[in-house]
C-alpha cells in the first residue's frame, strides 16, 4: 500500500471550508507598515515632524484597515473591525498623557533626589547658595519640611474626615429608609463633591479666622480644609461599599437576636472592609495633591514643623508652587527648579504607594472564599 | 424548651398593601408544620411574622396577636430582637457570614450578642450544634476554614447548626431546599425529623412531597388573583390535606389539577 497516505480531513493540499474567506495573518502589520510609511510621505509634503507622521499614519490606518478588512470579510467584519481600532486609538491617546507625565517626572526629578532634598529642609537657604551651586548635587536645602507638612495635614485631616464619612455613610444606608433627610444629605453631598478645592480653603480660612481672629494659618485650618473635600468622596465609597453588602446577611444576623447597631458593626462592616478602606486610601490620595486651599490655610514655612496647631506649614504642593514662582536666587532658578522637579517625584511616589496600598488592603480584609 | 405557636387574626402589611389577610393558626410543640401554596401567597411573608422579621422591611407591619406559649409577640413593650432569640431562622439561599470561618458561623449568635464564653463551653457548643445539624463529621478538620468554602447544601446545615446554636424555642425556615440538589435535601429532611424532638418546625416549602414527606400538619395558602391578599385556606394534618382534603382548592393544588 502507499505510504504517502493522509490522514482523512488533514489534507495539507485543501484549505479548511471554515477558514474561507479569512484575512491573512499578515495583513494588520503590513497595513501598519504601510501606514507608517504613508504617514511620513504625507507628513513630509507640509514639513516633517513626528506629531503630524503619528497623527497621519494612524488616520491613514484607521481608514484602509477597516476598507481593507471589509473588502475581504465582508461589511460587518469591517465595521468591527473599525471599532475595534477606535477603541485601541482612544486608549493609547488616554495613556500617552499619563506615561509622558511620569516620564517626565522622572527625569527632572530624580537628579534632584539627594539626600540634602530628602532630610534638610529650605531653612537659612538663601539665594547666594543657589548661586554657588554648580552640579545638581551642590545644591543644598530640602524638602523634608514639606514632607512632614504633607505627612501632619493629611493625618489630621484623615482622622477628621473617616469617622464623619463612615457615620454619614452608615446612617444612608442603614437608618435613613429613604427618609427627606436621608435624600438631604445625599444632595448636600453631591453638591460638595462639586465645590471647587479653593472655595473649600477660603471656608476653613475664614471660619478660624473668625474665631480666633484674622488670617489664622496652621496646618490645622489646612486639614479641616482637606476635610471638606474628603468627606464627600469617603461618603460616597463607604456609601455604594455597604449598599452591596447583601440583605441577606443582615437578616441572618437578625434572625440570631443581634441587635442592629451590633449588626453592622460586626457583620455589615466587616464585609465591606476592603471596599471602605481601599476606598478612605483613593480618597486620600486624591487630597494629598491639593494646592489652592493650602496656600490660603497652611501659610508658607521654610523650616520644619510638625505642629499642626501653630505656626506655618509647608506641604510637597505648595513647595513645588514656591520653589517654581519664586525662585529663591531670582538670577539663577536652576537649583529651585531642580528642588521642584524632586519633590513632584515624591508627591507621585507618595500617590502611588497610597494607591497600592490600598489594594493590598482590598486583598488582605477581603472576605475568605478559599478552601471549597 | 419547645413551645407552641397561636396566631389569631393577623393581617400582614406592606405599606398600605394588604398582604395575608385574617389568619388563624395554632402550630402545635414538637411538630413540624408545612405551609405549601402558589407562589406569592404569602406564606414566606406570614412565615417572617412569627420572629418578626417582617417589620426588618421597610414600611412593612403586621396586626393580631402571635401567642408563643399564651405571651404575645406584638404585645406592647415586646422587644423583637428577645422574640428573635426564641424563634431562630433558616433562608431560603444559605447565607454564612463570608468573614466567619465555620466556627465563628456557629458561633455568630454568641459572639455577635458579646455574650462571654469560655472556650471549652464554645467548643462544646460547636460541636453539640454542628452534630445537632448532621453536620460535624463533615467539617469536625476544617473548623476554622471560611463557611463560604462548604457546599451549597453544607452551608446551609451550617446555617441550621448557628440557628440552633442559639437554643430556640422554634425553627422556622424558608424553603430551606429550594436552592439544594436531592441529597442535600435529603440530609436536611433527615435533621428535620431529628429536630423535631426538641423543637417546634415550621416549614415553608414549593414541594409537596416534601411536605408529606416531613410535616405532621400542613396549612395551605392561596391567593384569588395579583393585589389581592393571601389566605388561609386549609389547614389539617398532612395525611388529611393530601388524601382528603375538604376544601375543592386544595384538592386541585395538591393533585397538581391548580388553575
Amino acid at each position: 500500500m502507499s505510504t504517502t497516505t493522509t490522514k482523512p480531513g488533514t489534507s495539507p493540499v485543501r484549505e479548511s471550508r471554515l477558514t474561507r474567506g479569512q484575512r491573512p495573518k499578515w495583513l494588520i502589520p503590513v497595513i501598519g507598515v504601510g501606514a507608517i510609511v504613508v504617514g511620513a510621505a504625507i507628513s513630509a509634503l507640509i514639513g516633517f515632524n513626528i506629531a503630524t507622521w503619528a497623527i497621519f499614519a494612524a488616520l491613514v490606518f484607521l481608514i484602509v484597515g477597516p476598507l481593507l478588512i471589509g473588502a475581504i470579510e465582508g461589511s460587518r467584519a469591517g465595521s468591527d473591525s473599525l471599532m475595534t481600532f477606535l477603541v485601541y486609538t482612544a486608549f493609547i491617546l488616554a495613556v500617552i498623557p499619563l506615561i509622558s507625565v511620569i516620564y517626565t517626572v522622572l527625569a527632572n526629578g530624580i537628579p534632584g533626589l539627594t539626600s540634602n532634598l530628602l532630610l534638610t529642609s529650605m531653612n537659612g537657604v538663601t539665594g547666594a547658595q543657589d548661586n554657588f551651586a554648580e552640579a545638581p548635587g551642590d545644591v543644598v536645602g530640602g524638602a523634608y519640611h514639606a514632607i512632614v507638612g504633607t505627612v501632619s495635614i493629611t493625618f489630621w485631616a484623615t482622622l477628621m474626615s473617616v469617622p464623619i464619612g463612615l457615620l454619614t455613610a452608615i446612617y444612608l444606608v442603614e437608618y435613613s429608609n429613604n427618609g427627606w433627610l436621608g435624600k438631604a444629605i445625599t444632595f448636600f453631598v453631591d453638591v460638595m463633591t462639586g465645590v471647587p478645592s479653593i472655595v473649600a480653603g477660603l471656608f476653613a480660612a475664614a471660619l478660624f479666622g473668625m474665631i480666633f481672629g484674622p488670617s489664622t494659618r496652621t496646618g490645622f485650618v489646612a486639614a479641616v480644609a482637606l476635610t471638606v473635600l474628603m468627606i464627600p468622596t469617603v461618603v460616597k465609597n463607604t456609601e455604594e461599599m455597604l449598599r452591596i453588602v447583601p440583605n441577606e446577611l443582615r437578616e441572618a444576623s437578625y434572625a440570631l437576636g443581634v441587635r442592629k447597631w451590633r449588626t453592622i458593626l460586626k457583620v455589615v462592616i466587616p464585609t465591606a472592609i476592603s471596599g471602605i478602606a481601599s476606598g478612605v486610601t483613593l480618597a486620600i490620595a486624591r487630597v494629598i495633591g491639593e494646592t489652592a486651599p493650602l496656600l490660603v490655610t497652611a501659610g508658607f514655612a521654610t523650616a520644619i514643623n510638625w505642629n499642626s496647631f501653630s505656626g506655618w506649614m509647608t506641604t510637597l504642593p505648595t513647595y513645588i508652587y514656591y520653589q517654581i514662582m519664586t525662585p529663591t536666587s531670582p538670577t539663577n532658578p536652576d537649583p529651585s527648579l531642580q528642588r521642584a522637579w524632586a519633590a513632584a517625584l515624591i508627591l507621585i511616589a507618595i500617590v502611588m504607594l497610597l494607591n497600592l496600598l490600598a489594594r493590598l488592603i482590598a486583598k488582605a480584609f477581603a472576605p475568605k472564599t478559599a478552601g471549597r | 424548651m419547645s413551645k407552641r405557636i397561636d396566631v389569631e387574626d393577623l393581617n400582614v402589611y406592606y405599606g398600605d398593601f394588604l398582604a395575608v389577610e385574617d389568619v388563624n393558626i395554632n402550630i402545635e410543640a414538637r411538630s413540624v408544620t408545612a405551609f405549601i401554596g402558589p407562589s406569592g401567597c404569602g406564606k414566606s411573608t406570614f412565615l417572617r411574622t412569627l420572629n418578626r422579621m417582617h417589620e426588618v422591611i421597610p414600611g412593612a407591619y403586621a396586626k393580631g396577636k402571635v401567642l408563643l406559649d399564651g405571651d404575645d409577640l406584638y404585645g406592647k413593650g415586646v422587644d423583637p430582637v428577645t422574640v428573635r432569640s426564641m424563634i431562630g431562622m433558616v433562608f431560603q439561599r444559605p447565607n454564612p457570614f463570608p468573614t466567619m470561618s465555620i466556627r465563628d458561623n456557629v458561633l455568630a449568635g454568641v459572639k455577635l450578642n458579646n455574650k462571654r464564653i469560655s472556650s471549652k463551653a464554645a467548643d462544646e457548643l460547636v460541636e453539640s450544634s454542628l452534630r445537632g445539624a448532621n453536620l460535624w463529621n463533615e467539617v469536625k478538620d476544617r473548623l476554622n476554614k471560611p463557611g463560604s468554602g462548604l457546599s451549597g447544601g453544607q452551608q446551609q446545615r451550617l446555617c441550621i447548626a448557628r440557628a440552633i446554636a442559639v437554643k430556640p424555642n422554634v425553627i422556622l425556615m424558608d424553603e430551606p431546599c429550594s436552592a439544594l440538589d436531592p441529597i442535600s435535601t435529603l440530609a436536611i429532611e433527615d435533621l428535620i425529623n431529628e429536630l423535631k424532638t426538641d423543637y417546634t418546625v415550621v416549614i415553608v416549602t414549593h414541594n409537596m412531597q416534601q411536605a408529606s414527606r416531613v410535616s405532621d400538619r400542613t396549612a395551605f395558602f392561596n391567593i384569588e388573583g395579583t393585589g389581592k391578599p393571601g389566605k388561609l385556606i386549609e389547614y389539617a394534618p398532612t395525611t388529611e390535606i393530601f388524601n382528603n382534603p375538604q376544601k375543592k382548592e386544595t384538592e386541585d393544588y395538591v393533585s397538581g389539577r391548580f388553575g
